[in-house]
């Protein structure tokens, strides 16, 4: 079964500011790493090949070159390829442009049986880009998912969270399954997992490689603009409280009384 | 030659000046000696350099699209989520807030209802402001499935070209409304916290948190429509039913085909605890490693009770497997918007407060007067919380003569 992981790289903290005087993004000293959400499905993707004991596991990139860290870090954990989507073409590219740039490298890499990938990415948390990788390439999908229950070449049975709990849904692969995090708990990269990341040849296709319809890539074939970036405004200073016990909670109480009776 | 869509610095123009780099909210703009350049692997066509520059030395060249086709489309839609034939409550926020900016590019608001034996809920969404309900009624789509929804929306919206489509920012929304806009190649913008329109330019102003919240971004679709964005529960005000309202209701139906699915639901599971629907709650009670033990959750669960509010957990508490994972609130977890937040025991990691600090009021209780969760209180009490949680619990059952 040949397994593809989609994965992102993305600022290690989200903990990112504008300086209020340059109004640049802060960004020094902060580390790239795999989108946390991405590692699950990863760790999943190794797993379902362990447990049929064969297959085939790729990882799949769209980034700038340095992305390609991200990737061999994916090897180290068990991946056995790479592909990093690398161009300046690709600049610019919303969730509409990107999801159409993997769906282009997944055709390419062909005869898959599952797309895996987390469910957002923890930079733009947008959940879009799943979604859009299964309408391109017009195969089923099943998003935050929290156990796969059993899957063959032909079908999957998975756990999907809710708001309310968990959906059981079965479905025809090849399909597109976006995973929470408490669908595993990810593996530290092993030794030799790491000398073979060190020495894996990792090919980057650019827009040309993936025959994208270049209305379809970067900025061009973005439907949203980005018109403005700013900081949100500070929180209200807190108040504190201080008493006995007993005298601060009334005090919080009655504080709180008018939203819990209206709520 | 510039690339198709291109920012370009005109080298006779650029004077040095540094402004660009500093604007530049991605770092992509450096000098080369005296003259700007630009990194278009992270440029992101944003244009804050294009406004900073004095000398008019750079330019976004932006493809002129048809902008004519662009009228064809008009309306305001909101899909409203129904669930075991029951109108979910973000609904009613969208159609609360697609009413004004319906109102204020004087077009028609329209609810689109999915479900299977739906029609007498309609009557509500026109009291809840909508002018007219598109109703698809079919056996088939009893239960959200991504095949049938994302069919039977993406025909709709051709059908009848809707200048704008909201949608709530859940599991279902997410899940559906990605897959419509790939289809009818509309922009889609996520988890928006603020709506406005641009009057003289009839756009859609789609505000959103990015980066954990600690930056917002406004973003817009100029040139194709539907313009699309989902919208978190919990942000905007409900609509107020007003029973005097009257509204269209139009029946549509769909070949056989529309209706078919590659991924069946088999089952849908729904946690016991009462407790747990974070996403609903007004009122959001949560523990931390300060709790201490599993069996110390009980007074936490105990003050969630009385204020008829859900219980959170810190994603310590959760790693420790002291509470489920579908308690976690956090950059892991779950966002939530309640308009109240007691964080007890909870130190406040950045990626906690992610999670949690757009909340109305946010009380935090902790022994640590140093803890970063106070930087972000509404009210903070410096206490052992097994002195005050328990209290606190009994003058809330008094409050609401429980």
């Amino acid at each position: 079964m040949k397994i593809l992981v989609l994965i992102k790289q993305v600022p290690e903290t989200t903990d990112v500011k504008i300086d209020p005087e340059t109004n640049t993004l802060k960004r020094e000293g902060v580390k790239s790493i795999i989108n946390p959400f991405d590692m699950y499905a990863i760790e999943e993707a190794v797993r379902i090949k362990e447990r049929s004991g064969g297959g085939q596991v790729i990882a799949v990139s769209m980034g700038p070159p340095q992305a390609m860290e991200a990737l061999r870090e994916a090897i180290s954990m068990g991946c056995d390829e790479a592909v990093l989507l690398s161009d300046k073409k690709f600049a610019g590219s919303d969730t509409w442009a990107t999801s159409y740039t993997l769906s282009q490298a997944i055709r390419k890499l062909g005869d898959y049986s599952v797309v895996l990938c987390g469910k957002q990415a923890s930079d733009g948390d947008t959940a879009q880009v799943g979604p859009g990788v299964s309408t391109h390439l017009d195969i089923p999908q099943v998003t935050y998912i929290k156990k796969i229950e059993q899957i063959n070449a032909e079908s999957a049975r998975v756990e999907r969270m809710t708001e309310e709990g968990y959906e059981i849904i079965e479905t025809a692969l090849p399909a597109v399954m976006t995973v929470v995090k408490e669908i595993n708990e990810p593996r530290l990269p092993s030794l030799k997992g790491k000398m073979r990341a060190k020495k894996a040849e990792i090919p980057v296709w650019t827009a040309e490689d993936l025959l994208c319809d270049e209305e379809k890539i970067g900025l061009d074939g973005s439907p949203t603009r980005v018109i403005k970036v700013f900081t949100p405004p500070p929180r209200q200073g807190g108040r504190v409280l201080a008493g006995e016990p007993e005298a601060v909670s009334k005090e919080l109480a009655d504080l709180l009384k008018d939203v819990v009776i209206s709520s | 030659m510039p690339d198709k869509a291109a920012i370009k610095i005109l080298n006779e123009k650029c004077t040095g000046c540094g402004l660009c780099v500093k604007a530049c909210p991605f770092g992509a703009i450096s000098m080369e000696g005296k003259q700007a350049v630009i990194d278009l692997t992270t440029c992101t066509f944003c244009g804050a350099c294009v406004e900073a520059c004095k000398f008019n030395a750079i330019l976004i060249l932006m493809k002129e699209e048809a902008k004519a086709d662009l009228s064809d489309y008009k309306d305001l839609w909101v899909f409203c989520e129904q669930k075991k034939g029951e109108i979910q409550s973000v609904s009613f926020e969208l159609l609360g807030k697609g009413r004004e900016l319906a109102d204020k590019l004087g077009v028609s608001l329209c609810a689109v209802l999915l479900g299977d034996g739906m029609e007498g809920c309609c009557g509500g969404l026109v009291a809840r402001g909508a002018d007219k309900v598109y109703l698809v009624d079919s056996p088939k789509l009893r239960n959200y499935q991504d095949d049938p929804y994302s069919k039977v929306l993406t025909a709709l919206v051709r059908k009848h070209k809707p200048e704008i489509l909201l949608c709530g920012a859940t599991t279902m929304g997410r899940s559906l409304i990605s897959r419509v806009a790939v289809k009818t190649r509309a922009g889609l913008t996520a988890d928006c916290t603020g709506l406005d329109i641009d009057r003289e330019e009839k756009l859609l102003l789609q505000t959103r948190p990015a980066f954990g919240g600690n930056i917002m971004a406004t973003i817009i679709t100029p040139d194709t429509r539907p313009q699309m964005a989902t919208v978190r529960h919990k942000v905007m005000k409900e609509s107020e039913p007003d029973a005097k309202r009257k509204g269209e209701i139009i029946k549509e139906g769909f070949p056989e085909e529309t209706y078919s699915s590659r991924s069946r639901l088999i089952d849908v599971v729904e946690e016991i605890e009462e407790t747990v629907n974070l996403a609903e709650a007004d009122i959001i009670v949560s523990g931390g490693r300060g709790v201490g033990s599993p069996d110390n959750f009980d007074i936490i669960k105990e003050l969630a009770v009385s204020v008829n509010g859900a219980v959170g957990a810190s994603r310590a508490v959760v790693d420790a497997g002291w509470m489920p994972y579908s308690h976690q609130v956090g950059q892991t977890g779950k966002t939530v918007c309640p308009k109240i937040y007691i964080a007890c025991g909870i130190s406040g990691q950045i990626q906690h407060l992610i999670g949690m600090k757009s909340a109305d009021i946010i009380v935090a209780v902790n022994k640590d007067p140093d803890a970063p969760i106070f930087s972000v209180a509404t009210y903070g009490i410096v206490d052992d919380l097994f002195k005050i949680v328990p209290a606190l619990t009994t003058h809330f059952k008094k409050i609401l003569g429980k």
